[in-house]
């Protein structure tokens, strides 16, 4: 068990690069992320109480809400951001069905998409709305944000 | 060229789909300090002292500020308002202290320190506590305030901050010469913009006396004006910077944030300090959108043509007035929603009470004004069995009319209400309205309801854009209007490249807003960029053309005028093969022998709005806005009689739009106009307790739409009518779905459920308690 209120360093994969970071341990991954360490500020605070998921990035392929995990509790595990995305279909698909305009909620919904895209078996509108819906988008109609999730997450209707 | 009308990507769309779109919160220099707000969690309290001690012992604090260190006063029309609570506190949820420290972590341990010790007041919790006889009063000083933006009128040891009237013809007359009158009443709770970035701002005094602050915000130099004001700086001094905004909805129109960033960094010597709204804070602390209450009577002939109005809506503004008095005259002016009403009288009232206090909302008071005129007519075509959409084209408003404040409409300022009205009905499968069973206790419904909008600016907001040419004759575009998810900066960069004939890629446009860099432009509100900036830019552009045919007619020995342009050339009109690249002319013409004159050519343009004027006191009589745009927006609902829950099938809207620029940026903005629309009126709605706490600060509680309770269908249609006046004629649409889709939403349930519902937001339970009586 680590100290519970000094810095400690710990170590995770961050988008393929093993990282070590110094880190207090009641830090959320959000936070953690966005820091001056890691400066990757695609994960967007929204609410910071797991209401919104524009934080949402992938824990070994799932999404998560960084702003409910502690960073601790994520060590050696493999962490994918948005900026980890490398031309992944779902990028493509958000441009394709115009599926943002002030563009604050995406990598949230964009991340959600990618994980679906992983595992077309398992697809389905259903399942699609389902994971969607722990993500809020003020901006637009949602539809488009459904195009452009479905169109990789179930290819085939 | 065929870049106007055509589907474009947003130009920072690569960078908002890789993470790489950069937010006010994304750019930190590192060593910022953090400032939080101490909230009061009274509504309505004296401040009888408060102990900062604990609070200024935390490790790494540098300071604590309370209202006894600010003496100024804010505010857009009155100024009420303190940005530190002194002496009491109006609303739960209002600054009282601001703890600057090293880190978050450290100011939020001593702001949970600081102790308030209160002695409570009576609480106007309601518009009728506030307005009755003896009420408490939330500001004792009303109709003392010094006021930045005249008009306002007060009532002295009253909670009315401000009332508007607006008289047209004889609404007394006019209701006696009516066959029918329907009378309405509506309730409409505050609402809350719920961008998705939270708000924020941060501040530092630089030695040199420059202050330089960066804001999400729709209204940079409006910041910089009043932070000048307000601290007796130059306007020159204070430097505000906007980069993308992660939505707005006139939420950001607002300045409250830079204010305190702007006093956390004084106390602390000039460092940078950051302040960020948690979203709870974002909800109960920052501005709200008004709650409403409203009757409407209207009276018309037995076929269905309207005779009279007659109005009183009364606004909950919170705990200040903010833009509320202009957001009445908003009312006021457009009362009568689009329809032709010979006789007129109307009163608007801007009330306070201990609410958090209210800004403009999407629509700038026209949603939750529309709802009202929009109960009523279809309550109106209920009595007279007509066909609510019959009845609202018959009574549509036409060129050569004029509006409640006598505003003269015309062809090009007024779009065309009967021919949305006829896409519609083939667009929805028009029915009538008629209530059709659709299996056991289930029913299908449509309802309809109009808008329209002008913009209630200022008679003279301006604009500018600024355009630089690079060495390859590709163009730098420079303009104020920030970038909050409309694509406003695409659009600008679309109306350039038609006047250059270049293709948009070679528009570069300055993403982020400097108030010391871009020109001037009023507020990023009101639907306006389009007409202001475009018009702007198209100056510019001519501007910019100019140039390069003056320089061009000194190397080619010939008029500028036998000189025209295209492909990124300057050529000779009768013989093309005659020509110059823009990019030789660019930053100057170079001789073969060296020598070069010209320097590097940029487009100067600039606009400010005509013939608008402020409202006359006593008739209310005014030109508010440059145009009227018009449209007609349906649903179509299911509904179970038992359980009154519903679900949306279709939404449509069809609006005049002018001239559409980018149709998919177009129709996403009216798609997700019509989703925060039928938000607002299916689920939205803050909630107070007894004693005036905000209930519901998060989006557990406070919900707004998710993924899946959207409506089955969106569907979209626009006629294009021009606005001679505006680039392309284009008319403003950025606002205006929000605006009669609740209130077609709840025509259309009003009709399923056999009962009025007139109270938003409308539940399954409300449903249930509006139809209680019978059941
Ligand atoms: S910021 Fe994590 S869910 Fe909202
Ligand atoms: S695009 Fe603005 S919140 Fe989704």
């Amino acid at each position: 068990m680590k100290s519970l209120t000094r810095p400690e360093q710990i170590s995770f994969n961050v988008n393929g690069e093993p990282r070590d970071v110094v880190i207090y341990p009641g830090e959320t991954l959000l936070y953690t992320l966005r820091g001056d360490a890691l400066g990757l500020t695609g994960a967007k605070p929204g609410c910071e109480n797991g209401d919104c998921g524009a934080c949402t990035v992938l824990v070994n392929e799932i999404p998560v809400k960084s702003c409910m995990v502690l960073t601790p509790e994520v060590e050696d595990q493999a962490i994918t951001t948005v900026e980890g995305l490398q031309n992944a279909p779902i990028q493509q698909a958000f441009l394709d069905h115009n599926a943002f305009q002030c563009g604050y909620c995406t990598s949230g919904f964009l991340m959600v998409g990618h994980a679906l895209s992983q595992d077309v078996d398992n697809g389905s509108p259903e399942r699609t709305v389902e994971w969607l819906r722990s993500n809020i988008c003020r901006c637009t109609g949602y539809q488009e944000i459904y195009d452009a999730v479905s169109s990789v997450a179930h290819p085939n209707g | 060229m065929t870049i106007i009308g055509t589907s474009v990507p947003r130009k920072e769309a690569p960078n908002k789909v890789t993470g790489r779109a950069r937010y006010t919160d994304d750019i930190n220099v590192p060593g910022t300090l953090n400032a939080v707000i101490v909230p009061a969690n009274k509504a309505h309290a004296k401040i009888v002292s408060m102990e900062t001690e604990a609070a200024k012992n935390v490790p790494g604090v540098k300071a604590v500020i309370t209202g006894q260190d600010v003496s100024v006063l804010c505010g857009d029309v009155t100024e009420d308002r303190p940005p530190l609570a002194r002496d009491k506190v109006r609303y739960s949820g209002e600054p009282v202290a601001l703890v600057v420290a090293r880190d978050e972590m450290a100011a939020h341990r001593a702001a949970s320190l600081v102790k308030v010790h209160w002695q409570d007041l009576p609480v106007v919790n309601t518009i009728r506590d506030a307005l009755r006889d003896n009420a408490p009063l939330v500001h004792e000083k009303n109709g003392e305030y010094a006021v930045a933006t005249p008009p306002v009128y007060p009532k002295k040891r009253s909670n009315i901050a401000d009332e508007a009237n607006v008289t047209k013809g004889d609404a007394d007359q006019g209701m006696k010469n009516s066959d029918v009158k329907v009378h309405v009443r509506v309730s409409l709770p505050q609402i809350d913009h719920a961008a998705m970035e939270p708000r924020i701002a941060k501040a530092e005094i630089l030695a040199d006396g420059r202050v330089l602050l960066h804001a999400s915000t729709q209204a940079p130099f409006e910041v910089q004006k009043l932070i000048a004001k307000y601290f007796k700086l130059n306007p020159g001094q204070v430097i505000v910077t906007a980069p993308l905004v992660g939505g707005a909805f006139g939420g950001k129109a607002a300045v409250q944030l830079e204010i305190l960033a702007y006093l956390a960094s004084k106390a602390v010597g000039g460092q940078m300090v950051r302040i960020v709204n948690a979203r709870e804070g974002d909800m109960s602390t920052s501005p709200l959108g008004m709650g409403l209450e409203a009757e409407v009577t209207l009276g018309a002939t037995r076929d269905g043509h309207l005779q009279a109005a007659q109005m009183r809506f009364y606004m909950d503004i919170g705990a200040y007035t903010d833009s509320a008095p202009r957001i009445a005259r908003a009312i006021a002016a457009q009362c009568t929603g689009p329809y032709r009403i010979a006789n007129v009288h109307t009163d608007v009232f801007c009330v306070y009470t201990n609410h958090t206090y209210t800004t403009a909302f999407r629509g700038f008071g026209h949603m939750p004004m529309t709802f009202a005129i929009e109960r009523a007519m279809d309550e109106l075509a209920h009595t007279l069995h007509m066909d609510p959409l019959d009845l609202r084209e018959m009574n549509a408003i036409r060129p050569n009319d004029v509006t409640p404040t006598k505003a003269r409409l015309t062809r090009s300022n007024l779009g065309d209400l009967p021919q949305c009205i006829e896409k519609m009905r083939p667009l929805i499968d028009w029915n009538g309205g008629k209530v059709q069973s659709v299996g056991a206790h289930r029913v299908r419904v449509q309802g309809v309801a109009a808008f329209w909008k002008t913009s209630s600016s200022p008679p003279n907001a301006v604009s500018g854009a600024l355009v630089t040419m690079n060495s390859d004759g590709s163009v730098n575009l420079s303009t104020g209007a920030v970038e909050f998810g409309p694509g406003t900066k695409t659009t600008a960069a679309q109306i350039l490249a038609e006047k250059l004939r270049i293709p948009l890629d070679r528009v570069y446009v300055h993403e982020d807003v400097n108030t010391q860099v871009d020109p001037e432009h009023w507020k990023t509100v009101a639907s306006l960029s389009t007409y202001m900036v475009g018009r702007a830019v198209v100056d510019a552009a001519n501007d910019l053309i100019g140039q390069l045919k003056s320089l061009a007619a000194a190397v080619l020995r010939c008029s500028p005028d036998d000189l025209d342009y295209g492909e990124e050339k300057i050529f000779v009109r009768d013989d093309p093969s005659i020509s110059i690249k823009f990019s030789d002319l660019a930053l100057g013409y170079k001789y073969k022998e060296g020598d070069s004159i010209g320097g590097q050519l940029m487009g100067r343009g600039r606009f400010i709005i005509r013939h608008l004027n402020l409202l006359d006191e006593e008739t209310g009589h005014g030109r508010p806005g440059p145009a009227w745009t018009v449209g007609i927006q349906a649903v179509e609902v299911e509904y179970d009689e038992e359980t009154h829950q519903y679900r949306i099938l279709k939404a449509a809207t069809v609006l005049d739009a002018g001239r559409v620029i980018n149709p998919a940026v177009a129709a996403g903005q009216v798609m997700g106009g019509m989703n925060m629309g039928l938000g607002v009126a299916s689920r939205e709605g803050v909630h107070y307790d007894a004693q005036g706490q905000f209930l519901n600060q998060q989006f557990r509680s406070y919900k707004v739409m998710r993924m899946g309770e959207q409506p089955q269908q969106y569907l979209v249609e626009f006629v294009e009518n021009p606005q001679l006046d505006s680039p392309f004629g284009a008319r403003p649409i950025g606002e205006h779905a929000v605006l009669a889709i609740g209130a077609a939403l709840a025509n259309a349930l009003s009709r399923a459920a056999d009962v009025s519902l007139n109270t938003l937001p409308i539940t399954p339970e409300q449903i249930w308690r509006e139809r209680g009586a019978r059941l």
